[in-house]
């Protein structure tokens, strides 16, 4: 391990650029804690630190990378050559090149607080305590519930630092905790889970009293859920499912998506795509977003953007390489890992919370299907064709109150179709881990399967 | 490329500086990971990346406790740094410290015939996936988007512990993936291709890159011409490799001992009993061919061996790592498994099959007035604790009156474990295997699954048509 900042070891690199090549370095440190507590003792606690570095050369219009988990500076100059070499067995791309400065000048740079000094000085036993407390809180929040099956605490302190031989250089860090609990509940009927976790900055940005609450809630209330009879209904999701869904749909308004022929909006800009009530935004320079960030994986000032409003398509994401090639310049939207060049993505995408709370659309809703949880996001649907079927659990809702628990029922519609078909959007606006934020949304109509 | 990745003594020294403080039971798991990648999109070769990961991981087991600690530093002072922030996170103070004796070191080298990735002219691996982007563009003027990727990793460990063990393992794993997508007037459909093999690059000498661009071709224009999914419970075929994943999720992940030590497995308290039809024998082998999941040592040094899971309906065992095992004083079954030296091990399948029955395939079709044919699926997700799961279908077919027509678009199926397993009515005489990365628990790791063509009587399908 070295105690060099990364900033400095980026630039290193970057400063080996020669004559015709361009060069950029990415350097991370993350730092650890992980902690899971089973049956009133640690099962496991982790403490751990990774260090690595992603390279990239450019020359001649060709692109070659390499990344190494480690900072030692023989491995970074083993790194270097191996992104030169592959570079060699690139393809000239006319569009291919790093951020510039001109890319960034002009862009204010966010001014974002996402470090809490206060979460290194807390000592490992209290992340141990919250775990343990966490289960026992679990278990003793409603009878029914006859185990926990997971409890735990985590947290990161991650840095990150980027130079390129152009110039361009920025500096990130951040801090992330959270904490989760999953609840067996049994009354006879069969067993149910419930899933219940939070996520902030530091340990007291943790409503921690929430999870054994939810968890326990979550569990009990899907007690005796049976497949109810296929039929096409009202369908609301939960906070957490919206937050999924979105997270599908968002490679739709991918400027390389687009692009490359493979965006189910492409050429739809302009045009009505979802309800009037739709507004979309990704908004990293949103200090409340956990994915919240000041400089993307380009380097780039990140910035709001607004991708549909009032149901209307304003645009695509874009890194500086779709910019240029779409002629729309970057949205400062780089996703960016150690071994990849830059991808397009969102960081935090949030729909505008409406005036209704998740209550009154209970009541808005008539008889309708809530969806708690979805299973096979990935598997059977296709973010290119729009196809949507997935598994689901929850509850049937009547008169605006909860009714008898379903489950091994599947929800399917397309894309497309959802997004016209969102007749409320609500105004429990919900961060959470990951680049989505949720709310609770209602589906006018949907297709269940079901007994 | 040396395959010693530390010696005797520092692995000695190492171990015993973890049970210093006392604990019953440490390991020192290192890595060395090299893997390469390319991607070609858009008719080009968009880039080509080398990665280079390398460290250990040490963990000490004191009571049901476990800690763990990870490092990239593999000199005498980074790997004792880390064996006390194993052990002082196993509260490891207290307790009579002991001294190791490592056993001589069981090697498995690279198998003769795998043409280890770093000795191959990497303009051959642009090559491969020049033909398969090729290949696919054949397809016609529909084919609107393609884009290929090749990636290849090599990977030596090396496990020792504190009972002795002392065993490494190399192996190589090369995959190609291609992704279609086509236009009509219905829109788009994509379609994906991926196999992979614990092979080197003579995978390319058993798998043609054409074949695999043009069939993922094919699947996204025959998608073009699909209707929507059926609504409901209907009986499903699986064609033989396509539905190993069922059965991954429909019971693999049930049967893992993690889950039946929490109480959070439907099929906890079931061995001896009849959870199946008759026509199911399951095993998970780790040790078979050259397939995605294969491996010679697991990651905790343990050799890879065949499990029989459940003997013609009756559950005969479940699938343990180290520290499930120790808590039942039984030997693991070698499914210790761990995605990098960063994760420690917990029970994972590695290459689950369902065994061949008697049936003809096409007389397992001509049995169903109406159902879906299932080609190709898309992976799928459990819920072990209720056993409730889905899967999703990326290539299906309509089968009426006892013959495969017309070709339905994706859709999820959703069954619970136990009841699908008793309603397998019919296994073929056929079989294949199907390659993918299972996730557990935030880790990633490859296995295969595979069976013969399967009937199962009813399974909810999620599609849109009335």
């Amino acid at each position: 391990m070295t105690g060099d900042d990364l900033l400095t070891i980026a630039r290193r690199v970057a400063g080996r650029a020669r004559d015709g090549e361009q060069v950029e370095a990415y350097v991370v440190r993350t730092r650890d804690t992980d902690v899971e507590v089973f049956g009133g003792q640690v099962e496991s606690l982790t403490t751990a630190s990774v260090e690595g570095v992603g390279v990239r050369v450019i020359s001649g219009g060709r692109q070659g990378l390499a990344w190494a988990g480690s900072l030692a500076p023989d491995v970074i100059d083993e790194t270097l050559t191996e992104a030169r070499d592959n570079a060699e067995f690139g393809q000239p791309d006319e569009w291919v090149g790093l951020a510039t400065l001109a890319d960034v000048n002009g862009a204010a740079v966010p001014h974002l607080d996402l470090w809490r000094e206060d979460l290194e000085s807390i000592p490992t036993e209290a992340k141990v305590r919250i775990a343990l407390d966490l289960e026992r809180a679990t278990k003793d929040a409603d009878p029914r519930i006859r185990n926990v099956e997971s409890a735990s605490y985590g947290d990161a302190l991650a840095e990150s630092a980027l130079a390129n031989s152009l110039g361009v250089e920025s500096r990130n860090r951040r801090t992330t905790c959270s904490a989760s609990a999953v609840a067996l509940a049994d009354d006879g009927s069969g067993t149910q889970t419930g899933y219940g976790f939070v996520a902030g900055r530091t340990v007291s940005e943790l409503d921690l009293d929430s999870i054994p609450r939810d968890a326990a809630t979550r569990a009990c209330r899907l007690l005796g859920a049976r497949p109810v009879p296929g039929r096409r209904i009202p369908v609301i999701l939960d906070p957490l499912v919206t937050r999924s869904v979105l997270g599908v749909l968002s490679s739709a308004f991918n400027g390389e998506s687009m692009l490359k022929g493979r965006s189910l909006f492409a050429g739809r800009v302009g045009e009505q795509i979802g309800a009037p009530v739709v507004q979309l935004i990704d908004d990293p320079t949103d200090a409340r977003a956990l994915g919240a960030t000041p400089f993307d994986g380009d380097g780039v000032p990140t910035r709001h953007n607004a991708l549909v409003v009032d149901g209307v398509m304003q645009g695509f994401l874009h890194n500086v390489y779709t910019g240029r090639r779409s002629g729309s310049g970057t949205t400062a939207s780089a996703t960016r890992g150690l071994g990849s060049a830059p991808g397009v993505g969102v960081r935090a995408l949030r729909l505008e919370p409406g005036a209704k709370s998740p209550e009154e659309i209970m009541v808005a809703a008539g008889e309708a299907l809530y969806v708690q949880s979805v299973s096979g996001l990935h598997s059977g649907t296709n973010p290119i064709s729009g196809d949507f079927s997935v598994g689901a659990e929850g509850l049937m809702v009547r008169a605006g109150a909860f009714a008898e628990p379903v489950r091994e029922v599947t929800i399917a519609s397309t894309l497309q179709r959802m997004l016209l078909d969102i007749t409320e959007v609500g105004s429990d606006l919900t961060f959470l881990p990951g680049a989505v934020a949720g709310m609770t949304v209602l589906i006018g109509e949907m297709t269940m399967s079901g007994a | 490329m040396t395959v010693s990745l530390l010696d005797h003594d520092v692995l000695q020294a190492t171990l015993d500086h973890a049970l210093r403080g006392g604990g019953d039971f440490a390991e020192v798991f290192v890595e060395d990971r090299r893997s390469s990648s390319g991607r070609f999109d858009d008719g080009r070769i968009e880039e080509l990346v080398s990665g280079h990961d390398r460290g250990a991981g040490l963990r000490v087991v004191r009571g049901d406790t476990t800690g763990f600690a990870h490092t990239a530093d593999l000199s005498p002072a980074g790997l004792r740094n880390a064996a006390e922030a194993a052990a002082g996170a196993a509260r490891g103070a207290g307790g009579a410290s002991r001294t190791v004796g490592l056993a001589d070191r069981s090697e498995h080298p690279l198998d003769a015939g795998v043409v280890a990735p770093e000795t191959v002219d990497k303009h051959r691996k642009v090559e491969v996936l020049a033909r398969a982007d090729a290949a696919a563009r054949e397809g016609g003027s529909a084919i609107s988007s393609v884009a290929a990727g090749y990636a290849d990793a090599r990977r030596r460990i090396l496990v020792a512990n504190s009972d002795g063990l002392l065993a490494d393992d190399d192996r190589v794993r090369t995959r190609i993936s291609v992704q279609v997508v086509a236009t009509g007037d219905t829109g788009m459909q994509s379609a994906h291709e991926a196999p992979g093999r614990t092979m080197g690059f003579e995978l390319f000498d058993r798998i043609d890159p054409e074949d695999v661009g043009r069939r993922a071709a094919q699947r996204a224009l025959t998608l073009l011409e699909a209707v929507p999914a059926p609504s409901g419970r209907i009986p499903v075929v699986l064609k033989r490799g396509a539905g190993g994943v069922l059965f991954h999720e429909a019971c693999g992940h049930g049967l893992e001992a993690d889950h039946i030590l929490k109480d959070a497995s439907v099929f906890k308290d079931q061995i001896g009993a009849a959870v199946a039809s008759p026509l199911v024998t399951l095993v998970d082998d780790g040790g078979y061919g050259q397939e995605w999941g294969t491996l010679a040592i697991d990651d905790e040094g343990h050799p890879a061996q065949r499990n029989v899971l459940i003997d013609n309906g009756v559950l005969t065992d479940y699938m343990w790592d180290i520290v499930r095992a120790r808590k039942e004083g039984r030997a693991p079954s070698g499914n210790g498994r761990r995605e990098t030296y960063r994760h420690l091990p917990m029970p994972r399948m590695t290459n689950t099959f369902l065994l061949e029955g008697a049936t003809e395939p096409d007389a397992i079709i001509r049995s169903v007035d109406f159902g879906i044919y299932c080609v190709q699926l898309g992976g799928g997700q459990v819920d072990p604790a209720t056993g409730d799961f889905v899967f999703g279908i990326t290539e299906a077919y309509l089968i009426e009156k006892g013959e495969i027509t017309r070709p339905i678009r994706a859709a999820q199926l959703v069954g619970n474990g136990p009841d699908v397993l008793r309603m397998v009515d019919a296994v073929g005489n056929d079989f294949d295997t199907w390659t993918g990365m299972c996730g557990k628990q935030g880790q990633s790791v490859p296995v295969s699954s595979g069976q013969p063509t399967v009937l199962v009587r009813e399974m909810t399908v999620g599609g849109t048509a009335a």
